[in-house]
Formats: C-alpha cells, structure tokens, sequence
C-alpha cells in the first residue's frame, strides 16, 4: 500500500450521504481497494479520488456500477494513449 | 456580456416540461461531465453552460423570470420597478435575485469545481444574483491539473532544480537525474482549488525529454555510432570519443570490423533515483574508407590486393 493512511468508509458514506453497499460493490467489483480493520472498512487514501469519481458518476450522473467499469476502463486507455503519444510525439522530434 | 439562450443551451423547445428539462440535462450531463473529459477544457465550458441553463430552467421562480424577460433581460428591474409602481404597493413582488434554492443531497444539480471558476456566466449573475445554489455544503476537490515540461537529454542527465509558476505560485522542484521520457510526477495541491473547502487538486507533470546529442537513449543505457579510419580499424590504434560524462580514450583492436559494438560499463545514462548508478554505452564502429586516393596509394592497394589473392 503507498499511503497508510485510512478513512473510515462510514464516515465517507456519511459525509457523502451515500449507501456503503456502493461502496462494497465497488470492491466486489475489483474498482476500489478497501481495508478491513476489526470489522470495519477503511478507504485508504490514495484510493479517494478514485472513488469520489465514483461517487459522481454513480449519484450525479445515474451511472450504474457496469457503466462505470466501462468508463473506468476506457479513461485508463485513453490515458495510455495520451502517455504513448507525448513519447512518439517526442521521438519524431 | 450577451443574452444566453438557455433553452437552446440544453436543446429543448421553450414549451419543454420539467421532465423534458431534466432528460436533456442528464443526457448532456454524461457526455460532458469533467470526469468523462479529464482535460478537456471545451468540455469543462459547455458542462458550465448546460449546468447554468438547468440551474436556471430547472426552477420553476427562475424559469419565469428568463422567460418573462427573455432578451430584454437587461431591464428586467426597470419592468420590475415599474410592474410595482403600477400595483401602488401591493403584494406580491417576486422578488427575483439570490434566493434560497434549497440544499442538500438530491437535488439534480451536478457540481464539479472546474479549474478554479466559478461556473456561471455574467448573464446568470446579473439577472440572477451570484451564488451556485444545491448542494453547495458538498465539499469537493479541485480539479488536477496537468502540465508538460520539456527537458533535454543533456538536462535530464543531471539533478537540477526548476521553478515552474502555477496559478501565480511559483514552485520550485527538483529534477531527480535519469528521468524519463514520458514520466509524471505529482505535487500535491498544487491543482485547481477545492470548492466549499474541500481540497485542492494536484498537478502533475509529464517529463518530455528531447534528444539534443548523438546519443540513442534505451533506458539507462546509450548508444553512439563513432567513426574510425582505415588504417586504425586494421592496425589498431586509440580513438578519443565524448560521453555525456566527458570525454575518454578507447583503445581500438587490430582488424576491428565495420559495425563491431563495444560496451563501456556503467558510462551510459544514470539510473533514476540510484546516485552513482549508471547503465552503460555502446559505441558501433563505423570505419569510413579513404576517398581521393593518390597513385601511389591506389599502386599500394593494387599490392595489397595481389598479395591477399
């Protein structure tokens, strides 16, 4: 794990006003890694942004959880690419 | 500042029902929304505009007034003054401008903090009053933001400090050497600022690194194809060749052929993060053969020839 630091998946489903069984399906899904402390769930840090994104996508844009695997998938590409062609860019430079 | 069209924004007929409004909201929503567009800016304006155009028609207060007024908007008060005078005090004034819209989870309002601005046009403002209006207690985290930093190999062999400026603050970094080309590293914070105090997004930087040497980068390691003469590639002989390091003599081998690699161990491109640690260079022979040979020099060849015969 890079970052140790963990928030307790209630208090982000309270913050948030969300249910946590998005949150479980997220993880079930293999989307958002998740800590178990004690029988509670933790959100480590550097997983936030992540599933803040999620969180959008899922309550603002009524995405549903295979919608947002696809879409997760498809802006891990793009990045990709992106990445790829600032390379090549650079090589016939 | 002009008229917006708000109807037109979200591309729907003045006539449209609030589930009407809501569908074409949520259709372009999901096109548009910058978490389906990360870094696309033109995307980021029109999700303002078609946030503005629901914020505006999707309360029924506000949807009158836009449409009361429409164009002439710009006189709104003045009709307003002059409805009230008419009416010689009597109840009911509207009373348009920055009222209460609500809070709270639920509403359809999608709010997302776009590179710093605050999302609403001057025409909304004027006619309107400032203010974003549901959900605004959600705190939310800026946007990230992305930049590009060209280096050249030459730069990119040493460590060196660099200060960039990023939304007016200067930031000063250091440039660990043996970066990649294409590499990113992020500063936390530095991104967009959080809206209702929530943090601030990052910014990462993506290292383009241009080749600005003779040198062929693969990872850590160099290549460089050096030219040697005729006689030094057959008798053998000392060839001084320059490294990104400095310069070095190499010894060359009697009857060295053309194309013939050579490793020089650990004098290639440092290895990132790893001081002291280098990868090594390759160094191809190229021999290039005389050219405006003498007589005597094509008499010795002919010699030469026949002995080899």
């Amino acid at each position: 794990m890079e970052n140790d630091e963990l928030i307790p998946a209630e208090e982000f489903c309270m913050y948030h006003n969300i249910e946590y069984s998005f949150i479980s399906s997220l993880e079930d899904s293999g989307l958002l890694r998740v800590t178990a402390v004690e029988q509670h769930t933790f959100i480590p840090s550097d997983e936030l942004q992540k599933l803040e994104k999620f969180v959008r996508l899922h309550y603002d844009l009524d995405i549903n959880l295979e919608g947002i695997e696809t879409i997760s998938h498809l802006l891990e590409k793009i990045d990709e690419m992106n990445r790829e062609i600032i390379q090549l860019r650079n090589k016939i430079n | 500042m002009d008229f917006v069209d708000y109807y037109k924004t979200l591309g729907i007929e003045k006539n449209a029902t609030a589930d009407d409004i809501k569908k074409a909201y949520r259709k372009l929503a999901r096109k548009l929304h910058p978490d389906v567009n990360p870094n696309d800016k033109e995307a980021h304006k029109k999700f303002q505009q078609i946030n503005e155009a629901h914020e505006v028609l999707s309360d029924a207060e506000k949807r009158k007034k836009y449409d009361q007024y429409g164009e002439n908007w710009k006189h709104a008060d003045q009709y307003e003054q002059a409805r009230q005078q008419q009416q010689r005090g009597g109840s009911g004034s509207s009373g348009f401008g920055g009222s209460g819209f609500g809070s709270g989870f639920g509403g359809d309002e999608y709010t997302y903090s776009s590179e710093g601005e605050g999302g609403f046009s001057d025409f909304f403002e004027s006619l309107f009053g400032g203010g974003r209006g549901r959900r605004s207690q959600t705190k939310y985290r800026g946007q990230d933001y992305n930049a590009e930093l060209q280096l050249s190999l030459t730069d990119a062999y040493k460590t060196h400090k660099q200060t960039l400026t990023v939304n007016g603050k200067n930031v000063r970094i250091t440039i660990p050497a043996g970066i990649e080309n294409g590499q990113q590293i992020k500063l936390k914070s530095y991104g967009s600022p959080g809206s209702n105090g929530g943090p601030n997004g990052d910014l990462f930087i993506t290292f383009v690194i241009k080749n600005d040497t003779d040198f062929k980068r693969q990872g850590n390691d160099l290549y460089k194809t050096e030219d040697i003469d005729l006689y030094t590639a057959l008798l053998g002989g000392e060839k001084t060749i320059d490294t990104m390091g400095g310069k070095i003599k190499l010894k060359v081998n009697p009857e060295t052929q053309n194309g013939t690699k050579i490793r020089l161990k650990e004098k290639g491109f440092p290895v990132y993060k790893k001081e002291g640690e280098f990868g090594d260079l390759y160094i191809t022979w190229n021999i290039k053969l005389p050219v405006n040979l003498t007589q005597k020099q094509k008499d010795l060849f002919s010699e030469l020839s026949n002995l080899s015969t």
